[in-house]
C-alpha cells in the first residue's frame, strides 16, 4: 500500500502547488488590477483617509468635506444645494462620480502629480495632508439669480436652463438647469440611502439628473436666425438690404405654407435684414435661407459651433462636463439634393436643428465679442492644499472666429434692435447695451412650444460684459418674453458680481 | 518530504519501514516548535493591537497565554498517551489553529466601537468564542487519545460509524430548509442561536468505515479484473460500492447544494480505494464519474434548473465573477479583490479591510488573512497545512496494518482536500463551495471534527513509530504484505 500513499504524497503536493500558482497569479500578477477595481471598497476607504479638497466660487466653498468619526474619515457636503448641482456635480462613495467632482477628482483627491510634493512629505511626516481646491469661475449673484429667476419663471415652466458666460473669456458666469436635485443624499456614506436617493432621481420622469444647459439639444427656432443672417450678411446681403417677406410662404415641392408667429409680423412683400430679425420674420428667413442654400447655412453653424462633439466645459487643458454637439440637421432629400421645405424650415431653426443652450449663449457670446469665440471654462485657478500655492490658472482660450469683426457688429446692432424695438424688450438693463433673439420651436401640434432667449450685455464702453441663454421646455405663449427678462436678469446680477475672484 | 527543517524521523535508508529505527519519543522537539508557534501566535496579537489599537495594551498576550495554556496541557496528554506520536502535527495545527483564533479577534477588534476596543474580553466576539472552542476541541481531543489507545480498536465499530456517517450526511438534506440552510447550502443542523454542521464528523466516520471496507474488500477488488485498453477494470459486482457513494455524493450535491462537500466524500472514497488496490483504474472511474456527475448537473442545471440551478449558477460566477459583480459574484469578487490588494506583502496584521469581505470569518477567512499577510504570508500557510498533510501520509506509510494505512492515509488526503476546495474556492482555481477552512474558520464543528482527526492521525503515528516489542521479526515484513494483521477484518477470499 506504500506505493499508493507516496503517490496520493505527490497529487497533494501537485494539488497545493496548484494552489500556489494561483494565488502568485491573484497576488503578484493581478494585484494591482484587484487593488484599484472599481469594485475594490478599499479604494474608497483610502480615499476618505484624506481630506479632499473644496470646490469653491465667489469664494465660499460649496463643495467640502467635513470630518467623521466612521469608518469614512470625511463625509462631502454641499452647502449649495440643488443651486450647484449641475455645476459640481457629486462625489458618492459607491455610485459613480459626476460633474466637477469627476473631473477633477484627482486634484480634489490629492492624487494628482501637481501634488506629488504633498504626498512625499505625508511618507516623512505620517499625516495625511488633504486635496487641493477648485476655484470656479462662477458668479454667485448670477447663478443665484439664475437658479431663482428660472424656478419661478411666470410660465410655470418645470424645465429648463441657463448659462451665462464672459463672451471675453469663455468664463462660465451661471450654469443652471431645471429641475434640479439636492445632491447632499447621493454622497451619504450609506449606501442603501445614496442608492435610494439616486434610483429616485434616475426615475424620475422629469430628469432631474440631466444637465439641460449642456448635455440636451433642442429645436432653436428663432434664435438660429442670427447664423443665417451671419451666413446672408457674408453673401452680399446687408443689413438694410431688402428680402422677400409676406404673411405666408409655401417652399417649392411643400404643401404646408411657413407663416409668422402674428399676422402683424411682416405681412409687406420685402422688409430689410434689420428689421426681419428685429420683428423675427419667419416668411423672410425661410426664403433667405432657400436662396442662400444648404451648404452655406451648413458651414455658419459650424463655423459657430455646431457639429463639434468633443466640447467640454470644464478645465481648460484637460477634462469637463461634456458638451452634446448641436447639429443643423439634415436638409436633403433621400437621392441627395436639397429639400427646399426642408431648408425652410431649418432656416427658423425648426425641422432637423438641434441647439444646447450653452451653444446658444456661444453665438450671442461670439457676436458680442468682435466675432472671436472663446472657449468657455469653469474652473479658473487650482489652489493647493495650503490655500496659497496656485497649481493652475485658466488663461482664457479662444476657441474659433465665426465671423469677421464687420459680420459681427452687423449682427450686434441688429440684435441690439431685437431687444430695443423687438421680441426681445424684456431683456433691457438700465445703463447698459443689450442684444439678443427670442425663439419659439414648436415641437408638435397641442404640446407648448419652448422658448428660447439668447442674448448678451455691454457695457458703456462697448466691452461685452455677459452673454446668456435661456431655455424654458415647453414655454408656450409669451414664453420666448420671459425668457428674455430671465436673461436680462441674470446679465444684470452678472454686471453686479462678475464672478471670477 | 517538505520537513527539512523538522526532526526527520527516518534515514532514507530505511525505505518502505521508516518507522522501524524510531525509538527516540522526539516529544521535546514538539514542545519547543509548539513554544515557537506560540510565540507567533502572541507576536500576530501585538502587530494586530499595534495596527488596529494604534497601542499594544498590557494584556494583549492573554489569547495567546490561552491557547498555549490548552496546547501544552495536549502536549502532556500526548507525553503521556502516545508518547512516539508525530512531533510535527501538533505545533503545526497549533500554529494555525492559534492564527485563527487572532485573526478571528482581529475582526472583532475591527468591527467593535472605537471606545470599547481596547476593552474587548478574551472570550468576546468571534475570536473569544472560537477560543473556548479551541479549548473544548483540544480536550475532545485529549480525550480520543485516551479512549483510543490503538487506533486498530475503531474497526470494531466500522459499521455502527460507517451508518452513523451516512445518516450525518442525510440529516441536513432530508431537514426542512429553515433548519438546515444557510447562505444557499443545506449543511447545517440549526435547533435555537446553535448551529452545527454534521458532515463535518460524517466525514471521519464514514472514513472509518471505508478503511475497514476496503480493506476487507482490497484482494477481491485489487485481483479480480478485466483488462480492457490495457487498463484493469474491476468487476461490476465489486463496482457496486462505488456507484453508490457516487450516487449519495451527486445526490448531496443536488439536496445539499453543496459541491464542496460531495467533492470531499468522492474524492476521500476514491483515493481510499487506490491505496487500498493500488489500481489505478479506480482513479480513472472514479475521476470520470465525478466530472461526468458535475457537467451532467451543470447542463441539467442550464435545462432543467430546480435543484440543479444553484450549481450551474456557481459555475456561472466561477468562470466569470465580474460578470454580476454586486450580487452573484459578490463574494468571490470580493475575495479575488482582497487577495488581490494584498498582494506580495500584505498590509500588515491589522492593516486590511477584512470587513468589505463576506463571510470573512467563514469561507473566506484565507482571503482576509491573505490580505493582512500577502502572497509570502499565505504560501508559509498552504506549506504549514502541507506538512501536516505530508506527515499524516507518513504517518501512513510508516504504521504497520493496512488498516491503519487507509485510514491515516485517507485522513491526510481529505484534510488536504478540503484546503484545496477552499482556498481553490477563495481564489477562483475551482468553483466556490461552502467549506470551513481547516483549524481558522470560526465554527465548532469544524474545529472539533478536526481536531479529532488530528487526534487520531497522532495516535496512528503514535502506533507506526513505536519500537516494535517483542521478535522484530513482524516489523521486518513489508508492510503492504497481506492485512492479516488487522483486527476483526478477515479478507474476502475470490470467488469466480
Amino acid at each position: 500500500m506504500n506505493a499508493p500513499l507516496r503517490r496520493v504524497g505527490i497529487v497533494v503536493m501537485v494539488l497545493f502547488g496548484l494552489l500556489f500558482a494561483n494565488l502568485n497569479w491573484i497576488q503578484a500578477y493581478k494585484a494591482d488590477e484587484y487593488r484599484t477595481s472599481d469594485y475594490n471598497g478599499r479604494v474608497q476607504v483610502a480615499e476618505y483617509e484624506r481630506r479632499r479638497g473644496n470646490i469653491e466660487a465667489g469664494g465660499t466653498a460649496f463643495a467640502l468635506s467635513k470630518e467623521t468619526d466612521g469608518e469614512l474619515k470625511f463625509q462631502r457636503a454641499y452647502p449649495g444645494g440643488a443651486r450647484y448641482a449641475h455645476v459640481l456635480g457629486y462625489k458618492p462613495v459607491n455610485l459613480a462620480e459626476t460633474g466637477i467632482e469627476k473631473f477633477e477628482n484627482d486634484f480634489l483627491a490629492g492624487t494628482s502629480d501637481q501634488l506629488i510634493a504633498n504626498r512625499v512629505k505625508d511618507m516623512f511626516t505620517g499625516d495625511e495632508t488633504g486635496g487641493g481646491n477648485v476655484l470656479l469661475t462662477i458668479s454667485k449673484g448670477a447663478q443665484n439669480t439664475a437658479f431663482e429667476q428660472l424656478r419661478n419663471n411666470r410660465r410655470n415652466a418645470s424645465k429648463g436652463a441657463a448659462i451665462a458666460i464672459d463672451p471675453r473669456t469663455g468664463a462660465v458666469q451661471a450654469l443652471v438647469s431645471l429641475p434640479s436635485f439636492d445632491p447632499n443624499p447621493l454622497v451619504s456614506h450609506s449606501s442603501n440611502e445614496a442608492t435610494a436617493a439616486f434610483n429616485k432621481l434616475e426615475q424620475d420622469p422629469e430628469g432631474p439628473l440631466k444637465n439641460r444647459a449642456l448635455g440636451e439639444v433642442l429645436p432653436p427656432g428663432s434664435t438660429f436666425k442670427i447664423v443665417v443672417a451671419a451666413a446672408a450678411l457674408e453673401n452680399g446681403v446687408g443689413q438694410d438690404t431688402r428680402i422677400p417677406a409676406g404673411a405666408s410662404w409655401t417652399p417649392p415641392t411643400s404643401g404646408s405654407p411657413i407663416r409668422n408667429a402674428a399676422p402683424s409680423i411682416c405681412p409687406e412683400d420685402e422688409v430689410t435684414l434689420m428689421n426681419a430679425v428685429t420683428e423675427s420674420c419667419n416668411t423672410g428667413f425661410a426664403q433667405l435661407g432657400v436662396r442662400l442654400g444648404a451648404d452655406k447655412i451648413k458651414e455658419k453653424a459650424r463655423q459657430f459651433g455646431f457639429e463639434q462633439e468633443d466640447l467640454t466645459v470644464g478645465h481648460l487643458n484637460e477634462g469637463g462636463h461634456p458638451v452634446a454637439a448641436s447639429r443643423a440637421g439634415a436638409m436633403q432629400n433621400p437621392d441627395g439634393s436639397t429639400d427646399p421645405a426642408a431648408l425652410a424650415q431649418s432656416s427658423i431653426g425648426q425641422n432637423n436643428v438641434r441647439m444646447t443652450p450653452l451653444q446658444g449663449a456661444m453665438i450671442a457670446a461670439s457676436v458680442a465679442n468682435g466675432g472671436s469665440q472663446m472657449r468657455p471654462y469653469l474652473v479658473r485657478q487650482w489652489l493647493g492644499p495650503d490655500r496659497t500655492t496656485s497649481h493652475y490658472t485658466a488663461k482664457p482660450k479662444e476657441l474659433r472666429q465665426p465671423v469677421s469683426g464687420q459680420v459681427a457688429s452687423d449682427l450686434r446692432e441688429m440684435m441690439v434692435s431685437v431687444v430695443e424695438n423687438g421680441t426681445g424688450r424684456n431683456a433691457r438693463i438700465d445703463g447698459y447695451t443689450v442684444g439678443g433673439k427670442t425663439g419659439t420651436a414648436d415641437v408638435r401640434p397641442g404640446v407648448p412650444a419652448h422658448s428660447w432667449f439668447v442674448g448678451f450685455a455691454m457695457d458703456k464702453n462697448g466691452n461685452p460684459v455677459s452673454a446668456v441663454c435661456v431655455l424654458l421646455e415647453n414655454g408656450g405663449d409669451g414664453g420666448s418674453a420671459e425668457a428674455a427678462r430671465i436673461a436680462g436678469q441674470i446679465m444684470r446680477a452678472a454686471i453686479a458680481d462678475p464672478g471670477g475672484r | 518530504m517538505t520537513a527539512a527543517a523538522l526532526p526527520a524521523p527516518s534515514p532514507a535508508t530505511t525505505g518502505e519501514q521508516p518507522g522501524v529505527r524510531l525509538a527516540r519519543s522526539r516529544r521535546n522537539a514538539e514542545l519547543s516548535l509548539l513554544l515557537v508557534a506560540m510565540v507567533l501566535v502572541a507576536a500576530y496579537g501585538a502587530m494586530v493591537e499595534a495596527k488596529v489599537l494604534d497601542t499594544i495594551t498590557a494584556d494583549f498576550w492573554m489569547p495567546a497565554a490561552a491557547v498555549t495554556a490548552v496546547f501544552l496541557g495536549l502536549h502532556l496528554v500526548i507525553r503521556f498517551l502516545a508518547p512516539f506520536a508525530d512531533p510535527a502535527l501538533l505545533p503545526a495545527v497549533a500554529l494555525l489553529n492559534g492564527l485563527g483564533v487572532g485573526f478571528l479577534r482581529r475582526l472583532d477588534l475591527g468591527s467593535a466601537p472605537p471606545a470599547e476596543r481596547e476593552d474587548l474580553a478574551i472570550f468576546a466576539g468571534t475570536g473569544g468564542r472560537q477560543l473556548a472552542w479551541t479549548l473544548a476541541s483540544v480536550v475532545l481531543a485529549a480525550g480520543l487519545l485516551a479512549l483510543m489507545r490503538d487506533h486498530r480498536s475503531v474497526s470494531r465499530y466500522a459499521y455502527t460509524l460507517g451508518l452513523a456517517g451516512i445518516v450525518l450526511v442525510m440529516i441536513p438534506a432530508v431537514l426542512p430548509s429553515r433548519f438546515s440552510e444557510i447562505n444557499g447550502a443545506k449543511l447545517w443542523v440549526r435547533v435555537g442561536g446553535f448551529s452545527i454542521q454534521p458532515g463535518e464528523f460524517a466525514k471521519l466516520a464514514l472514513l472509518v468505515f471505508f478503511a475497514y471496507y476496503l480493506v476487507r474488500k482490497r484482494e477481491v477488488l485489487s485481483l479480480a479484473s478485466r483488462r480492457f485498453l490495457g487498463i484493469d477494470f474491476p468487476r461490476g459486482r465489486d463496482l457496486g460500492p462505488v456507484v453508490v457513494v457516487w450516487l449519495i455524493s451527486v445526490l448531496v450535491l443536488v439536496f445539499e447544494k453543496d459541491l464542496g462537500t460531495s467533492l470531499l466524500y468522492f474524492g476521500m472514497f476514491v483515493v481510499t480505494l487506490y491505496i487500498a488496490t493500488e489500481r489505478v483504474s479506480w482513479l480513472l472511474i472514479g475521476l470520470v464519474l465525478f466530472f461526468g456527475g458535475v457537467y451532467l448537473a451543470y447542463v441539467l442545471g442550464e435545462v432543467v434548473g430546480g435543484p440543479f440551478a444553484n450549481f450551474y449558477l456557481r459555475a456561472q460566477i466561477w468562470l466569470d465573477p465580474f460578470a454580476d459583480p454586486y450580487n452573484d459574484g459578490y463574494q468571490l469578487v470580493q475575495g479575488l479583490l482582497a487577495l488581490g490588494t494584498g498582494g506580495l506583502f500584505g498590509a500588515g496584521p491589522g492593516g486590511g479591510q477584512p470587513g468589505l469581505l463576506p463571510e470573512v470569518q467563514n469561507d473566506f477567512i484565507f482571503a482576509g488573512i491573505g490580505e493582512e499577510i500577502g502572497l509570502f504570508g499565505l504560501s508559509a500557510l498552504l506549506v504549514v497545512y502541507l506538512l501536516i498533510v505530508e506527515r499524516g501520509l507518513r504517518a501512513a506509510l510508516a504504521v504497520r496494518d493496512s488498516f491503519g494505512k487507509l485510514l491515516a492515509g485517507g485522513l491526510a488526503f481529505t484534510l488536504g482536500l478540503q484546503v484545496f476546495v477552499i482556498v481553490g474556492g477563495i481564489s477562483k482555481l475551482i468553483p466556490l463551495t461552502g467549506q470551513t477552512t481547516p483549524f481558522l474558520s470560526a465554527g465548532g464543528s469544524s474545529l472539533m471534527a478536526n481536531w479529532l482527526l488530528i487526534a487520531v492521525l497522532l495516535r496512528i503515528s503514535d502506533g507506526a513509530r513505536r519500537p516494535v516489542t517483542g521478535g522484530g521479526g513482524k516489523a521486518a515484513r513489508p508492510s503492504g504484505g497481506p492485512p492479516e494483521q488487522l483486527h476483526g477484518a478477515p479478507t474476502e477470499v475470490i470467488r469466480p
